[in-house]
């Protein structure tokens, strides 16, 4: 492609790759074992016929090296922060730092069986003290449990802790969870799975929670109130502390949904806003790697009244600096998770903020001012359908791009030609054609400035040539692929 | 700071572009009574050579240097540099959930090779693209069949993993499942009178772990028919998917529940690991977690995608089969590049290794006078022993010879305090076997003679 708006990508070489399992033939292998030092073992005569299978037909047999080319090829095929911006609202997609990636590894650590004596898991239990610590300061909440694997399983144990409380104290779980209509998908999800009921409850004009309506549906019947602050929007709830307030009167409880903490880390901290229950997305705020869909890790903070309730095992610290796992609680809600939390995730974001320290406000302001740095060079070129300050993110439309019938989609389809990964589309569902963009805090000035071009020539594409933005990418191994086929016959395996 | 890519001068002429005065401009919307006047008190900054101190330190306050019988759902395996080196490529490491197809067809092609190597392992027709781990793929499971047969109670297997029963009771508590347990018979197994007479018309599936807890593999396709003539489900959970390189595969099972850790992941403090989740293909729209499928762009080319994305919560919110978002994805890839690396005939090698191995363990350790096995049915790689004494004892005097011993099944089994739950894999030497057998005998036959163990530890338990 010779368009010469497009400054940070041109198209290469793309290697084709088929599925391994077509790469394979018979007799071949990719690793060899250490020979056996105790006599072999002979399945059928240990185990009974019955008990053993022949082979596990279809496994690939290929050598090493088509093993590594085989990967390397298809990793040339992803984008990745590594290779430029991946402005996706909402997911925080940050520098991961390579040294994270060393320390999981160090034997000691990752070679750490969870069942092995407290005497020897000493040095892994400190870790995990330290990063508590650190998420404490940082919420400004009480306690907090490392268990969740990730966000929305930090959602339903924050749920779950909001039950036990209530059924505890007030003899009864009350019936709602109230949900603003701005709100990812996982919080009525994580209701429903909870057994709640959810209540949505409408945006106000500057793209906060309607405050009149909230206290008109928060009745006696509510448990809590989910809320992601900054919201989806890329707005802070300025009434935050006034609505913990209300909800307090009345009996019920305010979650906050972490998910948005990178705007806040350092600056203002959920525990003062009147907060009781949150999440953190470590995946997000604290850097560890996205990896194609997780690992993750969603750490629940909680007020000291809720402490009684956290999942076991619970980290306690014994009058002599030694740590130990308490199992016995007889408040607790269970547990959520086998073996405790994603150690290796906590792992790397406990070196993240010990990289940082206090200095991760930088961060903070760095990620606040790539947006409004984005959103200055983008008004007036694209609809803006809340003006309210925008903090980590900003939310635009396609309104003025759509009179050409040229979509959110088709927009973040060709910035894919011009070398960044797309912004969130059609998210949130309140904004239509929505277009949620938040760079992080991770990108220079440069790559913002290109990433402002870019979308200021697509606008210019859309009304002068909406077929080429709404053909792309040109530029990818594949087109837009048929997922309505992809639906309707699902071909989830390969056969032979 | 290094990692923030930006000087001071370039900040301001954001600022300036912004028309802000400060950067404290930027966070007007958050009421001045809330902004922070002080800053946090969290460690740090450190550099990265302090960082890597930092966390040698506390790996050097763990178990380095013990030989280690422990497994219980977490076993050490073999892991290839190959793997884990391809791993971190960046384009791997760092990149997202692959809804933009165009730019994530790496990722969503080796997801569809993880789904086919999930079926070929557990003899199901579908698997998705990964669940947290284990215990939360069985709980996962349970709704699902929940849901599939509209039926609200569980009779599960005394011999499943405690832990995974544990999670298990967390999910279903408030999905009205009401959960059963049924016994374990004198083998090991779970006793199947107790299992026909707890299955009726009510009951929506039939939970077992095989190999079991204590290591016993079960009879699936029987427990299936005992199940499938109630009209309930069987739900299999595998915590240790190194079996499956030789064991039946538990086809007869409508829903298996695996954990994927034995291919290519670390113990790491126990997690993160990898959850699989398979089923027949006439359950697929009642699956949780993400699918990836085979379809073709305009120009007929194959290529891969997200799909059934409506079971999801971004796009059914309260009424999706599951909250479940971010997954084990990276995860996942270790296990499909370890296993693309062991191939067809290393999957069965490591088996009969481990198989070899805990054999060999067990005809040493039951020589030893007072020991005694607890069960009588096959095993795999772990096995349970009896001993005179109580585990945790015997294990205390264990460490001083830097050895980590038996899983005491006391910690989940009131009645089996004496017993222990010994795990041998391909990495175990057989040194080591022969060490602990050594010990064992050494501090069983102390303790018989009468002599307090504590004294018989005190000269060696400092350096441990």
């Amino acid at each position: 492609m010779s368009d010469e708006n497009i400054r940070k990508a041109r198209t290469h070489v793309s290697q084709s790759e088929a599925l391994i399992f077509e790469r394979s033939s018979p007799g071949k292998r990719g690793s060899d074992l250490a020979p056996l030092d105790v006599p072999p073992a002979d399945p059928r005569r240990d185990l009974g016929p019955d008990l053993v299978r022949d082979d596990v037909e279809g496994f690939p047999e290929v050598s090493e090296i088509e093993v590594i080319r085989h990967f390397t090829r298809l990793s040339t095929w992803n984008y990745a922060i590594d290779c430029g911006m991946y402005p996706l609202g909402s997911c925080t997609m940050k520098y991961n730092p390579r040294v994270n990636e060393y320390v999981a590894r160090l034997e000691g650590l990752a070679t750490e069986h969870p069942y092995q004596p407290l005497e020897l898991s000493q040095g892994c239990l400190r870790i995990l003290r330290d990063l508590e610590k650190a998420l404490l300061a940082i919420t400004g909440m009480d306690a907090v449990t490392i268990e969740p694997a990730a966000g929305a399983q930090g959602e339903l144990t924050g749920l779950l802790l909001i039950h036990a409380y209530l059924q505890d104290t007030q003899g009864q779980p009350r019936k709602k969870v109230l949900i603003p209509d701005s709100a990812h998908g996982t919080n009525p999800a994580s209701a429903a799975l909870t057994g709640y009921e959810v209540q949505n409850i409408r945006s106000d004009a500057s793209g906060q929670i309607d405050f009149d309506e909230l206290r008109r549906l928060a009745t006696e019947d509510v448990a809590a109130l989910m809320l992601t602050n900054p919201n989806t929007l890329g707005v802070f709830e300025e009434r935050m502390a006034e609505i913990a307030a209300l909800l307090h009167e009345r009996g019920a409880l305010l979650y906050m949904d972490g998910a948005n903490m990178n705007a806040l880390a350092g600056v203002a901290r959920p525990g003062d806003l009147g907060v009781d229950v949150m999440h953190l997305n470590l995946h997000k705020t604290f850097s560890t790697p996205h990896g194609g869909g997780g690992p993750g890790a969603g750490p629940v903070a909680v007020k000291q009244k809720l402490e009684p309730y956290l999942p076991v095992p619970v980290l306690a610290e014994d009058s002599e600096g030694g740590f130990r796992l308490e199992v016995v609680r007889p408040k607790s809600v269970g547990r959520v998770k086998a073996f405790g939390g994603n150690f290796g995730v906590l792992v790397r974001a406990l070196a993240y903020i010990l990289a940082y320290g206090p200095g991760i406000r930088q961060a903070t302001e760095d990620a606040v001012l790539n947006a409004n740095y984005i959103r200055k060079g983008l008004e007036g070129i694209y609809e803006l359908p809340y003006a309210s300050p925008s903090m980590h993110e900003v939310v635009f439309s396609d309104a003025r791009q759509k009179k050409n019938e040229v979509s959110t989609i088709d927009i973040a389809k060709r910035l894919i030609d011009y070398g960044f990964h797309p912004y969130t589309t059609a998210f949130p569902l309140i904004v239509h054609g929505a277009m949620m963009i938040e760079p992080t805090e991770s990108e220079s000035k440069e790559e913002c400035d290109l990433f402002i071009d870019a979308l200021r020539s697509i606008a210019g594409e859309a009304a002068t040539n909406p077929a080429l933005v709404k053909s792309a990418p040109h530029t990818t191994r594949v087109g837009r692929l048929d997922e309505v086929a992809a639906a309707r016959k699902p071909v989830l395996r390969w056969k032979a | 700071m290094r990692y923030l890519p930006k000087s001071d001068a370039e900040r301001r002429a954001m600022l300036d572009a912004i028309g802000a005065k400060g950067v404290e401009d930027l966070f007007r919307s958050i009421p001045e009574g809330f902004r922070l006047q002080a800053p946090l008190r969290v460690p740090g900054p450190l550099a990265e050579a302090e960082i890597i101190d930092y966390f040698r330190q506390r790996a050097s306050e763990n178990s380095i240097g013990y030989a280690s019988f422990l497994g219980a759902g977490v076993y050490r395996h073999w892991r290839s540099v190959v793997a884990d080196s391809l791993l971190q490529r960046g384009e791997f490491l760092t990149a997202y959930t692959p809804y933009q197809a165009e730019i994530s067809q790496g990722t969503l092609q080796w997801i569809f090779e993880f789904q086919t190597m999930a079926c070929q392992l557990t003899g199901q027709e579908v698997a998705n693209a990964s669940m947290y781990d284990g215990s939360t793929a069985l709980a996962e499971a349970a709704l699902m069949a929940e849901r599939i047969t509209g039926r609200h109670r569980l009779v599960a297997a005394r011999s499943l993993h405690p832990e995974y029963r544990q999670v298990l009771e967390t999910y279903a508590q408030h999905a009205g499942l009401a959960i059963e347990t049924c016994p374990y018979a004198a083998s090991g197994r779970v006793n199947a009178d107790a299992l026909r007479a707890a299955v009726d018309h009510r009951t929506a599936a039939v939970v077992l772990q095989s190999p079991n807890f204590f290591g016993a593999i079960e009879q699936i396709p029987a427990a299936a028919e005992i199940a499938h003539a109630a009209g309930a489900l069987l739900i299999v959970a595998v915590a240790e998917a190194a079996s499956l390189g030789l064991l039946r595969p538990p086809a007869e099972a409508d829903i298996v529940a695996m954990e994927g850790q034995s291919y290519g992941l670390p113990p790491s403090y126990g997690g993160p690991f990898v959850g699989v989740l398979a089923t027949r293909q006439k359950f697929v729209r009642q699956m949780p977690g993400r699918l990836a499928g085979q379809t073709t762009d305009a120009a007929g080319r194959r290529g891969f995608c997200l799909t059934l994305a409506t079971r999801e919560q971004h796009i059914r919110r309260e009424k999706a089969t599951s909250n479940i978002c971010t997954n084990q994805a990276l995860c996942a890839l270790a296990m499909t590049m370890h296993l693309t690396l062991l191939g067809r005939q290393g999957v069965r090698e490591l088996a009969e290794q481990n198989l070899a191995k805990a054999r060999y363990a067990r005809l040493q350790l039951e020589k030893i006078p007072g020991v005694e096995p607890v069960f009588s049915a096959p095993t795999f790689n772990e096995f349970a022993i009896r001993l005179p004494r109580s585990v945790r004892m015997v294990n205390r005097d264990l460490l001083a010879d830097k050895i980590v011993g038996p899983l005491p099944l006391g910690r989940f089994y009131p009645e089996l305090t004496k017993c222990g739950l010994v795990c041998v894999t391909e990495l175990t030497a057989r040194e080591e076997i022969d060490r602990l057998a050594a010990a064992l005998a050494r501090i069983l036959a102390i303790a018989g003679n009468g002599e307090p163990a504590a004294a018989a530890r005190g000269a060696t338990a400092r350096e441990g």
